[in-house]
């Protein structure tokens, strides 16, 4: 019994890692970001190692969605339908201005021993405390923030409120108002503070029809801010992530990670 | 001398002016494909900077059911930046109905919707044209306003745009 649970345990952990580490890509993939008439978009999400095909994983969608409509209320996904290598669901956008589509993972796992036995504990933020005893020998805490996101907009790009927790993109340039051959302008702020230092990398989609990856890596200058501009229209990838202690539990490490689908238009 | 004076006026004052046209020809060629859609087509006045500075023309399908014709809008993709999504439509005198392959004549009068007035200066005659099952084009056409002597100007589009001709009258 007890080595099931490991087992379960470290299978839970892996599929959690997986939107964090470097060899996968995460993404929503919205049918459009740009809209005329109030009405439906269908979105993929998928894990995979060629961006915007997919070709690994299923994005794992739980109660983990966000879709933020323009009035800050939520819409519920519809048709949410997890396949073999993409997850599908539809969402209907009744309002004109800009919805904020995001899957938000957040977790802390905290290794410990009591006696010979090692303890092991995977849950939310909130409820560490009640799980960990305080006086842990050997506590190893690890804390997760990620964001994987994309925007839709209906008629006029409207505001986007921070969320103020983990990693996010928070624009200058709006971003479903990105044109081949402009700049843009994105800050990145870490629990709705600037986030100096940040290492980013924008990938084009459609890598399987050329040679070079085209990755680009950027970093946030001291207000947080980078400027990228667009070579061509497409769909981007954009990724970030940020290691700290400050705002993670027992002054452990916490990694918060961000991801982004992005459209660019041409002229 | 009693003949001169109005002139004379009318020079010192370019507000009491005869209102200046202009005229627009648009070219819908006649595309042979098996699908054919008549195509989305808008025309504006901008300025040297991007800002739109007179909405002139948007044809699209106006009679789908449920405004279903306005779900496009957006593929008119320089238009839909510049102006479409900050407006509703239909708007008297700018939108109506999509035309047939052929020339098209528009004329606007300054002073007049939706010309009005417009400051002297740098402007560019922008038509964008995005067929159903087809490409897009824009073709641009830089012009001095108020011209000060008839003139015409033209520019060619090469896909969904034929001809797009610009006659000045001041």
């Amino acid at each position: 019994m007890k080595l099931r649970n490991r087992i379960a345990l470290a299978a839970i952990a892996g599929t959690l890692a997986a939107p964090l580490s470097l060899a996968h890509e995460v993404w929503l993939l919205p049918s459009s970001t740009v809209l005329s008439n109030t009405g439906y978009v269908t979105v993929d999400g998928a894990v995979s190692n060629d961006t915007f095909h997919f070709n690994y994983r299923p994005l794992r969608i739980t109660d983990n969605l966000v879709i933020t409509a323009p009035d800050g209320s939520e819409v519920m996904p519809e048709n949410l339908q997890p396949g073999r290598l993409r997850t599908v669901f539809d969402a209907h956008l009744e309002q004109s201005g800009t919805y904020r589509l995001a899957v938000i993972n957040a977790g802390v796992m905290a290794m410990w021993k009591e006696g010979d036995e090692r303890k092991r504990w995977r849950g939310p933020r909130a409820d560490f405390a009640a799980s960990v005893p305080a006086d842990a020998h050997e506590l190893s805490v690890r804390e997760t923030a990620g964001r994987i996101e994309t925007f839709v907009t209906v008629g006029s790009p409207t505001d986007i409120r921070p969320s103020g927790e983990g990693l996010e993109m928070l624009p200058v340039t709006h971003p479903n108002d990105l044109y081949a051959g402009e700049a843009a302008t994105f800050m990145f702020a870490l629990d709705g503070q600037p986030a100096a230092g940040v290492r980013l990398a924008i990938l084009p989609g459609g890598a399987r029809y050329r040679d070079a990856l085209d990755r680009t890596e950027l970093v946030t200058d001291a207000h947080g801010r980078v400027t990228v501009t667009w070579p061509a229209p497409g769909m981007y990838y954009l990724s970030a992530s940020i290691t700290d202690t400050a705002a993670s539990l027992g002054g452990a490490d916490r990694r918060a990670s961000y991801t982004v689908t992005l459209e660019v238009l041409p002229q | 001398m009693k003949r001169i004076a109005p002139t004379l006026l009318c020079a010192l004052l370019p507000g009491l002016a005869a209102a200046a046209e202009l005229r627009v020809e648009v070219e819908l060629p006649r595309i042979e494909v098996s699908d054919y859609r008549r195509p989305y087509v808008a025309a504006w006045l901008e300025r040297p900077d991007n800002s739109v500075a007179a909405r002139l023309a948007l044809w699209y399908d106006l009679r789908m059911r449920d405004d279903e014709g306005k779900t496009w809008l957006k593929d008119l993709r320089q238009w839909w930046r510049r102006i479409g999504r900050d407006i509703t439509v239909p708007v008297d005198g700018m939108t109506s109905a999509t035309r047939n392959p052929g020339t098209h004549a528009l004329t606007f009068t300054s002073g007049s919707a939706p010309l009005g007035m417009l400051a002297a200066g740098e402007y560019r005659l922008v038509v964008e044209a995005a067929r159903e099952h087809g490409g897009r084009e824009v073709v641009s056409v830089p012009l001095q306003w108020p011209p000060t002597q008839a003139s015409r100007l033209d520019a060619d589009g090469e896909r969904e745009l034929g001809r797009i001709a610009v006659e000045l009258i001041p």
